[in-house]
């Protein structure tokens, strides 16, 4: 499936997620969030073991502050309703895959 | 799938596609290794209005544009870090996360990434207050202070767009006076909340989870100062994208792929392309003007 649009509205259910969860904070005039789009995009079609969510920050500026994002993109790994990992930057799909697995 | 190609490309930027595009269109086979997308540095730059022919554009579609262009007329692109290289084998070997590939003829074209101030915490501190991109990152701190780093035309223009969407931009430059282009100066000036600290170097960053704040220390009398600010921008120019490439091909001291014009390196049938060559001017329009040359070399030496 195609990542799912995160809104303050559905947060709390994707947080709770019993999959791993993966969180691209992104703005669509972002270049290195362009960058790294299709390959959360990747992720999401391909592992059906993860809940793949994207939150674009222009509208969703709560969920940005809750996790202190101040750079774009920034990639969250969750489990559990923790956040295990939170990068900033663009990333290669090999590298978000091992936030993933660790 | 054969493994083995007339030309590897490596990297994805203008350089990178413009010779795929040469190459391909001069019907040589042609794989272009591409860390994570199409466009380069220019992906980082919100408009360019210096690519001849185009108003404005932004890099990350021109990347893409360059990317479809050079696929159209039968260049493969392939996701993948390269990790090592072995120039002197024939053919030419190219280690990456997805196993290994062969060039008879290789073009590199792998750019440049921001230069780091190199402090210790620095690192530590990307997406808590330090930054690169402050066209991607400047929006975040629009009540806020931030210490911008840098004189020459890249952090005049960072300054500037800085000052447009925060509430104060410090600007910290080591000289006491701009490197940057005349036509920079007199808008940066004008700007009623740019403040200059001249003569000054960042000592260290100081924060409490995110940026708080930072030490100055003044490079002609050692003097040290504390600045409070919310987010560090840096934009003190690039450094070259060769840490694989030590020992396969000639360097400068600053890591730059020695090569002229021709974008011959010492290694036969070696190309660099773009930023990552010893060059005079850094832009899209070089870049993807040492691309072509690269193509038609490496057909030459095919």
């Amino acid at each position: 499936m195609s990542a799912i649009v995160v809104t303050k509205e559905n947060f709390e259910e994707i947080k709770n997620s019993e999959k791993t969860v993966l969180l691209d904070f992104y703005a669509d005039w972002c270049g290195p969030c362009r960058m790294v789009a299709p390959i959360v995009a990747q992720i999401a079609e391909e592992c059906p073991q993860y809940t793949v969510g994207k939150i674009n920050v222009d509208d969703q500026p709560e969920l940005a502050q809750q996790f202190g994002v101040v750079s774009i993109p920034t990639l969250v790994v969750m489990k559990g309703g923790e956040v295990v990992t939170q990068s900033a930057g663009a990333r290669p799909k090999a590298q978000i895959l091992a936030m993933l697995e660790g | 799938m054969s493994r083995i190609y007339d030309t590897v490309v490596i990297g994805g930027g203008p350089a990178g596609y413009t010779a795929a595009l040469y190459a391909a269109r001069a019907r040589l086979s042609v794989l272009v290794l591409e860390r994570m997308a199409a466009g380069g540095q220019m992906t980082l730059t919100g408009e360019i209005e210096n690519y001849p022919g185009i108003a404005s554009i932004d890099g990350f579609t021109l990347g893409m544009q360059m990317q479809e262009r050079a696929e159209h007329f039968g260049a493969v692109t392939e996701y993948t870090e390269v990790t090592a290289v072995d120039l002197a084998a024939d053919p030419k070997r190219i280690d990456t996360w997805s196993g290994e590939f062969y060039g008879k003829t290789v073009i590199i074209a792998t750019g440049a990434d921001p230069r780091r101030l190199g402090l210790a915490e620095e690192e530590d501190l990307v997406g808590r207050g330090v930054h690169y991109c402050a066209h991607c990152d400047g929006r975040f701190y629009k009540d806020k202070t931030v210490l911008l780093v840098g004189g020459g035309n890249s952090a005049a223009a960072d300054a500037l767009y800085l000052s447009r969407v925060v509430r104060k931009v410090i600007l910290v430059h080591r000289r006491d006076t701009l490197r940057a282009t005349k036509i920079y100066h007199e808008p940066l000036m004008q700007a009623e909340n740019v403040e200059f600290c001249w003569n000054s170097r960042v000592a260290q960053i100081l924060s409490d989870k995110t940026v708080t704040g930072a030490i100055l220390e003044n490079t002609q009398t050692g003097e040290q100062t504390e600045v409070a600010c919310d987010g560090v921008f840096i934009s003190i120019g690039r450094q070259p994208a060769t840490a694989f490439l030590q020992g396969q091909v000639a360097l400068d001291d600053a890591g730059y792929i020695v090569a002229g014009e021709t974008t011959e390196t010492n290694v036969p049938g070696v190309f660099a392309a773009g930023d990552v060559r010893t060059k005079s001017l850094r832009q899209v329009v070089t870049a993807a003007a040492d691309g072509a040359v690269a193509a038609d070399m490496a057909e030459k030496y095919l």
